[in-house]
Order: C-alpha cells, then sequence, then structure tokens
C-alpha cells in the first residue's frame, strides 16, 4: 500500500506565557498537545475548531515555519524539520499555503504579477530550469479566473475574492502536492465563498491537489470536503471520515458546534433532515453537551 | 513610487531648491564671482553692489562666493553623515530584528547604553577627545545617531517578519536576502525616509552649530555656521551680516523636513491614490 502524501505524527507546541505568575518564570501554554493525522492524494480533510484552537498553529508548523518541539512531519515521506540528507534534498514545495487574513498576505508594494513571481522564482531556484514569468503569470491569473489585465494592479486595487484567487495562484505556481488553506474563505461573502470553493474543487480536479481545510465554519466544511477533523484545545477530538456521518459525532465539544449550526439552520437541505430523525436521541445529548 | 513624488509640487519644489543647492556647491568655483577667502579690508560690511552681490563681512571677504563654498560643508558632510548613519542603523536594525535571539540582545543593549546618553553632549565629548575638525564631528554624529535608527528599523521589521506576505516567502523557500531586500527593505524605508530626511535638517544644524561654536569647521573656512558666529560679533551694529547665512540655512532645512512629508505620502501606496 502507498504511504499518505501527508503525515503528521504527535506533533506538540507551546509558547512561553505572556503573563508570567512568578519572575522569570518559564510557565508555558501548550497549544498543540500530540495531533497526528495523515492526509491521501487527491484528499480533501477539513479542520474544523473554534477561534483559539491552535488551527492556525498547526498549519504554520505544516507550512515549514514553525519548527514542533516534538513530533514529526513526513511530506512525501520527507521529514519537514528533518535534519538528515535524505530529508534537505528532494522536492521543498511539497505544500503551499493560503493564508486567513488576505489583506497581509500579498505585499502591498508588489504587484500582482511580482506576486506571483515569487512563487515562480522559487520554482526556478528548486528546478534549477528557467520559467517564462510573464506568460506563467498569465496562466495562473486564467487558472483562477481572472482577467488577465490584473497582473499589473497592486494589491489593494483588488477586491477581496480577487485577492484570496491571488494568493490562490500564487500558492498553486510552485506545484505543489497538498495546499493548506487557513481560513481561506473565511472572511469572503458566501457568495464568493461558494465560487473561490468551487474553483478550488476545479482546480483539484485538474490538478489533482490535495487540501488541508482549515476553519470554523462547517457549512464550508460539508460543502467542500471528504474528511474533517474536529479540534478542541490542541488535540484531534473527533474524527469523521464520511461526510454523510457528520451528525452522528459524539463527542459533546463537535456535538456543540455541529449543533449550533444546525440551529439556525444554515445547513444544507440533507443535514437538517437527518438531524430530525436524531432528534428524539440526540436532544439529552446536546442538553448535557451545552450545559 | 517615485512617479507619485513627482507629481507633488512640494517635493519638486523641495527637491528643486536641494538640487540647485547641491549643484552651486559643486560647482562654486567657476559660480562664485570672488574668491572667498581674498580680503579687501577697505571694503568692510560693503553693502551689495555687482562686484559683491551680498556685501562683505568683517574682512571685506565676498559674503556670496563664501556662502557658495560654504554649501560643501554644510549639505554633503551632512548627506555624508545621514549616509552613515543610516548605513550602520539599517544593518544593525534589520540583524536585530529579523534573525532575534542572542544578535538581538546584544545590539540592542548596546543601543540602550547609546541611547542613555545626550546626544550634544557626546559630540562635543567625542570632539574634546579627538580634537578639534569636521571629521571628528561627522564620525560623533553617525556614532550617537546610529542607535535611533537601529531600534526604529528594528521594530518596523518584527513587525513586518510576522506578515503573512514574508511567512508565505518562507514558506516557499526563498532565502533571507530575498527577502530582507525585496521584502523588508522596501517596507522600511517608507518609514525610514521620513526620518532621513528630517535628520538630514539635523545633520545640517548640527554641523552648523558646532561650527558656530567654534568646534566644527575651522575659522578661514567658509561654512554658515561660522559665518553666522563671524557675523554674531557684529550683530548691534551691522545686522544683515546674519540674513543670508541664516535664510539659507533655514531654507535648506525647512527643504528637507518637508520632503520627508512627501516622501512619506509618495511611498505609501494607499494614500497615495486619494
Ligand atoms: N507566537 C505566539 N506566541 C504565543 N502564543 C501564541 C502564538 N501564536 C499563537 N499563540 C496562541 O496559541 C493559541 C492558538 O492560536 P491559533 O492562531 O493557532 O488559533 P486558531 O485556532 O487559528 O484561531 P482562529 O480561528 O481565531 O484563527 C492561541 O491561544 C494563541 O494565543
Ligand atoms: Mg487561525
Amino acid at each position: 500500500m502507498k504511504d499518505p502524501l501527508l503525515v503528521v505524527s504527535d506533533v506538540r507546541v507551546s509558547f512561553l506565557k505572556e503573563h508570567q505568575k512568578r519572575l522569570f518564570g518559564r510557565e508555558r501554554q501548550q497549544v498543540l498537545r500530540g495531533v497526528s493525522l495523515a492526509l491521501e492524494e487527491g484528499e480533501c480533510l477539513g479542520v474544523i475548531g473554534e477561534s483559539g484552537s491552535g488551527k492556525s498553529t498547526l498549519g504554520r508548523v505544516l507550512a515549514g515555519l514553525l519548527p514542533p518541539e516534538s513530533g514529526a512531519v513526513f511530506i512525501n515521506g520527507r521529514n519537514l524539520y528533518g535534519r538528515g540528507k535524505r530529508d534537505a534534498a528532494g522536492p521543498r514545495h511539497g505544500l503551499s499555503v493560503v493564508f486567513q487574513d488576505y489583506t497581509s498576505s500579498v505585499n502591498p508594494r508588489f504587484r500582482v504579477e511580482h506576486a506571483i513571481g515569487e512563487s515562480l522564482r522559487a520554482l526556478e531556484r528548486l528546478e534549477g530550469r528557467v520559467v517564462d514569468k510573464k506568460r506563467r503569470v498569465a496562466e495562473l491569473l486564467e487558472q483562477v479566473g481572472l482577467p488577465a489585465s490584473c497582473a499589473s494592479r497592486y494589491p489593494h486595487e483588488l477586491s477581496g475574492g480577487q485577492l484570496q484567487r491571488v494568493c490562490i495562484a500564487r500558492a498553486i505556481a510552485v506545484n505543489p502536492r497538498v495546499v493548506l488553506l487557513d481560513e481561506a474563505v473565511s472572511s469572503l461573502d458566501a457568495s464568493t465563498q461558494t465560487q473561490v470553493m468551487d474553483l478550488l474543487m476545479e482546480l483539484r480536479a485538474r490538478r489533482g491537489l490535495s487540501y488541508i481545510f482549515i476553519t470554523h465554519d462547517l457549512t464550508c466544511v460539508t460543502y467542500f470536503c471528504d474528511r474533517a477533523l474536529f479540534f478542541n484545545a490542541g488535540r484531534i477530538v473527533e474524527q469523521v471520515d464520511d461526510m454523510k456521518n457528520l451528525s452522528r459525532v459524539r463527542d459533546p465539544y463537535a456535538r456543540r458546534l455541529l449543533d449550533a449550526v444546525m440551529g439556525i439552520g444554515v445547513q444544507p437541505g440533507d443535514l437538517r433532515r437527518e438531524r430530525a430523525d436524531l432528534l428524539p436521541a440526540g436532544d439529552g445529548d446536546v442538553m448535557g453537551a451545552a450545559s | 513610487m517615485l512617479r507619485q513624488l513627482f507629481k507633488n509640487p512640494m517635493a519638486l519644489l523641495c527637491m528643486g531648491v536641494l538640487l540647485f543647492t547641491a549643484l552651486l556647491g559643486i560647482l562654486a568655483p567657476w559660480a562664485a564671482p570672488n574668491d572667498p577667502y581674498a580680503n579687501d579690508i577697505l571694503n568692510k560690511f560693503a553693502g551689495p553692489s555687482w562686484q559683491y552681490p551680498l556685501g562683505t563681512d568683517h574682512l571685506g571677504r565676498c559674503v556670496f562666493s563664501r556662502m557658495l563654498f560654504g554649501i560643501r560643508p554644510t549639505l554633503f558632510l551632512s548627506l555624508l553623515t545621514m549616509l552613515g548613519t543610516i548605513g550602520l542603523g539599517v544593518i544593525m536594525g534589520v540583524a536585530a530584528g529579523y534573525f532575534r535571539g542572542v544578535v538581538d540582545e546584544i545590539i540592542m543593549r548596546v543601543v540602550d547604553v547609546m541611547l542613555s546618553f545626550p546626544s550634544q553632549i557626546i559630540i562635543l565629548a567625542v570632539v574634546a577627545l579627538l580634537g578639534v575638525d569636521i571629521r571628528n564631528v561627522v564620525v560623533a554624529s553617525i556614532f550617537i545617531k546610529w542607535a535611533w535608527y537601529a531600534r526604529m528599523i528594528r521594530t518596523a521589521t518584527i513587525k513586518y517578519t510576522g506578515m503573512n506576505f514574508v511567512l508565505f516567502s518562507r514558506s516557499v523557500g526563498s532565502g533571507n536576502f530575498y527577502i530582507l531586500t525585496r521584502h523588508m527593505l522596501p517596507c522600511i524605508a517608507a518609514e525610514l525616509a521620513v526620518l532621513a530626511s528630517l535628520d538630514t535638517g539635523w545633520a545640517i544644524l548640527n554641523i552648523s552649530t558646532l561650527s558656530f561654536l567654534g568646534l566644527g569647521v575651522q575659522a578661514p573656512v567658509p561654512e554658515w555656521g561660522a559665518m553666522l558666529n563671524e557675523a554674531k560679533n557684529v550683530m548691534v551694529s551691522n545686522p544683515e551680516q546674519m540674513i543670508a547665512p541664516g535664510v539659507a540655512v533655514v531654507a535648506l532645512v525647512g527643504a528637507c523636513n518637508m520632503l520627508g512629508d512627501c516622501l512619506r505620502d509618495a511611498l505609501d501606496p494607499r494614500t497615495a491614490r486619494q
């Protein structure tokens, strides 16, 4: 059997606390407490959790920006934070990132073509071949559904959805296997969200990408993901392998999240129906979780 | 960005003043009507005339020619001071802010020490220690001023290191040098430009002040501060002697300050377009 594309094993991260009880205290706050997950080729994994549960921190670990205290991240069988020769060699761009806050994720002084060009330059350096940047930028813009005239614009001259598309173009420019979307659609309005998610699905079909989709929005996960992880206080508390079983989650935290969404009725129809026939059994459970 | 700057009439005016002054300073030997050192004691305190456009001073030397030659120490030495200060400050500040850890600790403790001295006193002390010479003034100014820049640039660097675009750049594997030169420095430049052009004004004043006090440029050499000093002696009998160097210093310092404001507007792509 083939190894999974991305394996995270028992990653732990903690930060020094801002407010120490004692002078010169070195109390640490655990943000990730042993996270393990695996991502298969071509899969879309949703990571759901409330604010401050450590989702973005996990994202930073996966993107190679924050070495974990213990545990390891393997992309394509290569240890991301390994020091061995074997780990340093080979393609670096297994994974690339689209950030939560699109306003700060493109340098305001870079035109769109330069922002994407930066990824292309990294690709050039890595593969040691020359890329025709102008043509490639135009291709990428077209792939994410933007007119080529955007190339010479500055980020502040684009709308949020357009800018997020630029970020996506920039992320796929390095030919990654996995794209990490850290709340990539959360700050967009509902119809733009759907557009961007449709775009992502199309890209996935075309390029065989895998996604890790970090969010606190359950609706997006049901719309977009194959599998979902519920994240709470730095731990994975529940894993849903089949989205049809989403409403059967047992963990109290996950239940509460699910229930909050379904309560205001923004869930796609099929889920609401499932909830209806779950109600007699689920009611006490929900009450217990909420109190 | 520069195109923005050239559309601003105020910036154009300031740059015009500075460039014109610099040009006059470079061309002083050809532009000056008289030898700045030749005295004509019979003609002292003469009023403006065709031979002496701005009159003569207490030794009968041509004030206009002395003004032109005085541009050199005033403007060029202050630019030199600023270049040294910014260079040192940027290197130290970026190193401290980007690499953090031990490097940061060492640099910032040195900066703290530097900042705890009052700058004018230190300059006087250094000049007293190394001897009265304009080169020592420049060295002392750089020595005392770089710490301000290092601290400011460190803060800016830390701010930008946490920005998503820098994180992305790191995650796709761009080198430190690329990130520093393409992301950090242009971002910092905006904040730097304002401070730098304000401080060019400070440096001009500083060199003039020290020359006025007799610690900078020495006696026969024409310098605006030194000229003011000489004019001061006859302040009561011939107050017009102070006008030319005084107005020139004010104009130059004012141009630097105003250019600072215009630069800030031009370097920020968001404010510029409104
Ligand atoms: N650099 C840091 N230093 C100290 N603490 C940090 C740092 N980064 C994150 N934290 C802490 O780690 C915890 C998790 O943060 P994280 O950004 O991963 O949350 P999140 O799940 O992404 O939340 P959100 O949904 O709001 O984006 C928070 O409590 C935060 O205070
Ligand atoms: Mg987050």
